[in-house]
């Protein structure tokens, strides 16, 4: 309630503002052809619109409330000379710019869009390409990035940005944005209560969406695919994973998902298709995994390290080449009623759950961890044969892993 | 004309022909006989391209037979124990036969009628006694007009009727000037059709010539005595 | 060579046998489709069938074939018609027959529930293609068992052997190999033992359609540019066609030298 308060008070003085303020053009023919005289120009509360054409400029810092619309898809080219735009003021709207040609360096972070230390920020509607960073919020609030595409040109992870970097941000909203080819899609670090939702993540050098040390932030509907890998969360807690779709993240060390250091969170009702790892959990405790997807991947879960107290159930699995695969014999999960596509029982009782239970760590995915050229008997006779007999006596694989109740039909989600 | 030289032939360690040299002129029914194991089938399979003789040659009307087929266009031959594809029916197998052939002409009309063959034309090999099949077999040698004809052991299950027919159809060939050669175990047949004697033994050619010359070297009055005689002889 | 493969087919086509290994096919392919209603299931299970029971078949058939016609080969040989050709034609009118009634007897029911509308269509293809070459390579070194074996009881007994050695104890060795020299690098040395087993090779090339993004999870360079291009593919297709291409040779060459 407070919050939504906050909300409309917020909006009132900004409308109040915008309601006051004056509007500046910025074209090449105009008066003021230059962005930085326009912002220099400008009074708090002022709107500055920015004419189609190109307009080379950098390191444009502004510093009071503006709101900077782009008309016609004008370009911002910075020429590889440093950073664009750093924000260091509340209130600040950046919508519909073009910006190319972000500085690399070694040292400084150059970013397309920065905002520094500010709130109620809205970055829309913009489109960067070959950049170094995308949008860096730095200690930056409630704010907003909707409807952005980034477009990067990255290829060695030392010398490339982040598509949209949150450090040590609180309450922020990400939404609608479609990042490609940059080092980690999204990033975020000490930032909580975010929300990110419906963003498109693809071809990105390392992950799509990355947390670090980041809490009770949650992201929905959104597609990872064919990054070096999906989604990483690393020391974090309650995060919430709703409805995100993880897809062909290919690779020697690629995942759908990778859980690190991860306690107290919610997985429901993602899609994991044909990844290499759909999910790779290290050291992660009380985690719910309901009403997930897992086709084709070449391990649905992999599971090293400590991990205890996690409750699998209601899930698909379906031709996942291993289902589950541990790393060591000891087994604190929880795994029922799942359907399992490699379930070979029956239902005598007819009551939609098998008589048997069954056993998703094979033999097999054991001696893979251990000698991975053994991939290449997949699937074969004798390979059938020794995890049929480790099914029977279960050595090397935990034998209290079981789905007591594996369902005889994929579940309907809704 | 067959021509053979010096034809040597093992089989593993068994040495089964050890040099044989014989000539057979165009026209006559030539006899091939001796015991069991003496190298008849292996000889007439050599002449047939179906064993792959060591060292010797074979010459056809003078040419070596070695590494050709198109020779066996010139040959009829009736197997020992004919076993066909069992799900083909006769008609069927006669069909194929002649479409193996350069020679299209074929009279296996008549000799299906010699044979009483008709009601079997349409069943499956499969389902034929041992008889009907020798007859089959039969049909399948003679039904071309070839100037060589070998018959390996011919007269194998044939009922009397048809062993008089096989007779008769061996005497006809022989008035058309063709050279026959037959192995046989049944010493009347031979004696009765037979112009030549050729006796194997341990691989080696032991006797050539006719029934009376034989009778006169090994001083028996009758055929069978002496093909025992020669056989007892050799063993002594 | 030709008139002697279609007599052999024709012979084939009416064999008991024939329509035993249809049907089995044909029910197979209906209990795997309409009984679990999965496509991808059903050709995941169908690979493990095509990989283990068409070599099987394969050789048997290929082995009692030669054996029984024995009589009819030497029928054959009297007659003015080249020696490799009768038995190329026998060879490749077994296998011919068993590829059909494969191709057929599974193709008919996956027909029916609608694989040309699916995605699984090449998986599928795939499939069947990968068991007409491993019905010829296994027909193939059946022939050659049983030309170099007068002696039927041996004949079927080293062609039982052959198939329990590639489907089997092969990956066996394999795998101990794998494990007990895991120190080293072993991408080649898989590779190479793979390539060395039709089986191991058709199960690859099915592999790189049904289980790729397993396969990527290995770092090895070798298996990389195997797996992760078309090299893998074209590489695995052109091996398996010298593994038919080979012991036909053999065929030939022990067929000029055979006495009967």
């Amino acid at each position: 309630m407070n919050k939504r308060l906050l909300h409309s008070v917020l909006f009132f003085l900004l409308f109040t503002a915008t309601f006051f303020a004056q509007t500046i053009e910025v074209c090449n023919s105009c008066e003021i052809s230059t962005i930085s005289q326009a912002v220099e120009k400008a009074k708090p509360f002022d709107t500055i619109k920015i004419k189609k054409g190109t307009y080379k400029e950098y390191n444009i810092g502004i510093t009071k409330p503006l709101i900077i619309i782009g008309e016609g898809n004008p370009v911002i080219d910075g020429d590889n000379k440093g950073e664009i735009i750093t924000i260091q003021s509340d209130n600040v709207t950046i919508y519909g710019l073009t910006i190319v040609n972000v500085g690399t360096s070694y040292t400084t972070d150059y970013a397309a869009i920065r905002v520094v230390k500010s709130e109620n920020f809205l970055v829309q509607n913009n489109t960067l390409e070959r950049l170094f960073f995308g949008i860096y919020l730095e200690k930056s609030n409630h704010g907003k990035v909707l409807n952005n595409t980034i477009k990067g040109d990255a290829v060695n992870e030392y010398n490339s940005g982040n598509g949209i970097q949150l450090w040590h941000c609180n309450n922020v909203e990400v939404t609608n944005n479609r990042i490609r080819n940059v080092r980690d899609g999204i990033y975020l670090e000490f930032s909580d209560q975010i929300e990110i939702k419906n963003n498109k993540s693809t071809d990105n050098l390392r992950y799509g969406l990355h947390f670090m040390f980041s809490n009770n932030d949650t992201y929905t509907n959104n597609l990872f695919e064919n990054n070096g890998a999906g989604v990483a969360v690393m020391f974090s807690k309650f995060i919430k994973m709703y409805d995100n779709v993880f897809r062909k993240n290919w690779g020697t060390a690629s995942f759908g998902l990778l859980l690190k250091e991860i306690n107290d969170s919610e997985i429901k009702g993602n899609i994991f298709e044909e990844n290499t790892v759909g999910i790779n959990i290290e050291g992660s405790n009380r985690i719910d995994y309901t009403h997930n997807d897992f086709k084709s991947n070449g391990w649905a879960i992999k599971v090293r390290g400590a991990c205890y107290a996690n409750t699998f159930s209601k899930n698909n699995f379906l031709y996942n080449s291993f289902d589950i695969s541990y790393n060591s014999n000891i087994n604190d999960n929880v795994f029922d009623k799942n359907y399992w596509s490699n379930y070979t029982g029956y239902d005598l009782n007819k009551n939609g759950i098998g008589d048997v239970p069954y056993r998703p760590v094979k033999l097999f995915s054991y001696i893979v961890n251990r000698t991975p050229e053994t991939i290449i008997l997949l699937r074969s006779l004798f390979i059938d044969i020794i995890d049929f007999s480790e099914k029977v006596s279960p050595v090397f694989t935990p034998d209290n892993l079981m789905d007591n109740n594996p369902l005889l039909k994929p579940i309907d989600h809704d | 004309m067959i021509e053979i030289d010096d034809l040597h032939k093992k089989f593993g360690k068994n040495e089964v022909l050890k040099g044989i040299d014989l000539t057979i002129d165009n026209g006559g029914i030539f006899a091939v006989l001796g015991p069991n194991g003496s190298g008849k089938t292996t000889l007439i399979k050599s002449i047939l391209g179906m064993i792959v003789p060591n060292s010797g040659t074979i010459k056809l009307n003078g040419t070596s037979i070695k590494k050709s087929w198109e020779y066996r266009n010139d040959i009829d031959y009736l197997p020992q124990i004919a076993n066909f594809p069992g799900n083909l029916t006769v008609k069927e197998l006669i069909k194929m036969i002649k479409d193996l052939r350069s020679t299209k002409q074929a009279n296996d009309e008549r000799l299906i009628e010699l044979f009483k063959l008709q009601p079997f034309l349409d069943k499956k090999l499969n389902n034929l006694s041992g008889g009907t099949k020798q007859k089959v077999n039969l049909v399948l040698t003679f039904m071309f007009d070839s100037p060589l004809v070998i018959l390996d052991e011919p007269t194998t299950g044939l009922d009397p009727i048809s062993h008089i027919r096989l007779k008769e159809l061996i005497t006809a060939e022989k008035e058309k000037g063709k050279t026959i050669l037959i192995t046989s175990h049944i010493m009347s047949f031979v004696e009765e059709i037979a112009d030549e004697i050729v006796f194997l033994l341990e691989g080696k050619i032991y006797f050539r010539g006719s029934i009376p010359e034989l009778k006169t070297k090994t001083e028996q009055p009758d055929f069978e005595h002496a093909i025992a005689s020669m056989l007892s002889s050799s063993y002594a | 060579m030709l008139k002697i493969l279609k007599y052999s087919f024709f012979d084939l086509m009416r064999s008991r046998w024939s329509y035993v290994y249809f049907l089995f096919y044909l029910l197979l392919g209906v209990m795997l489709l309409f009984l679990n209603n999965d496509l991808s299931k059903a050709v995941i299970t169908l690979m493990n069938v095509i990989i283990v029971l068409v070599p099987l078949i394969g050789t048997i058939f290929g082995v009692m074939y030669y054996y029984n016609s024995k009589e009819f080969t030497e029928l054959l040989l009297a007659q003015p018609v080249k020696r490799s050709s009768i038995f190329l034609g026998q060879y490749f009118g077994v296998a011919l027959s068993l590829s059909m009634s494969l191709i057929i007897g599974l193709g008919l029911p996956f027909v029916f529930y609608g694989i040309f509308n699916s995605g699984a269509i090449w998986d599928f293809s795939l499939l069947l293609v990968t068991g007409a070459f491993l019905t010829l390579i296994f027909t193939a070194l059946a022939f050659v068992i049983a030309l170099a074996n007068e002696n039927k009881i041996k004949g079927f007994g080293y062609a039982i052997l052959l198939w329990l050695f590639m489907a089997v104890i092969y990956d066996g060795i394999f795998l101990m190999s794998l494990v007990y020299f895991e120190e080293y690098p072993l991408d080649k040395f898989s590779l190479v033992a793979t390539v060395m087993n039709p089986v191991d090779l058709s199960r690859v090339l099915i592999l790189l359609k049904l289980d790729i993004s397993a396969l990527l999870g290995y770092t090895g360079a070798v298996f990389q540019k195997f797996f992760g291009t078309s090299f893998g593919f074209i590489l695995s297709s052109l091996m398996l066609t010298l593994w038919v291409i080979v012991p036909t040779y053999f065929i030939q060459r022990m067929a000029k030298r055979k006495d009967f």
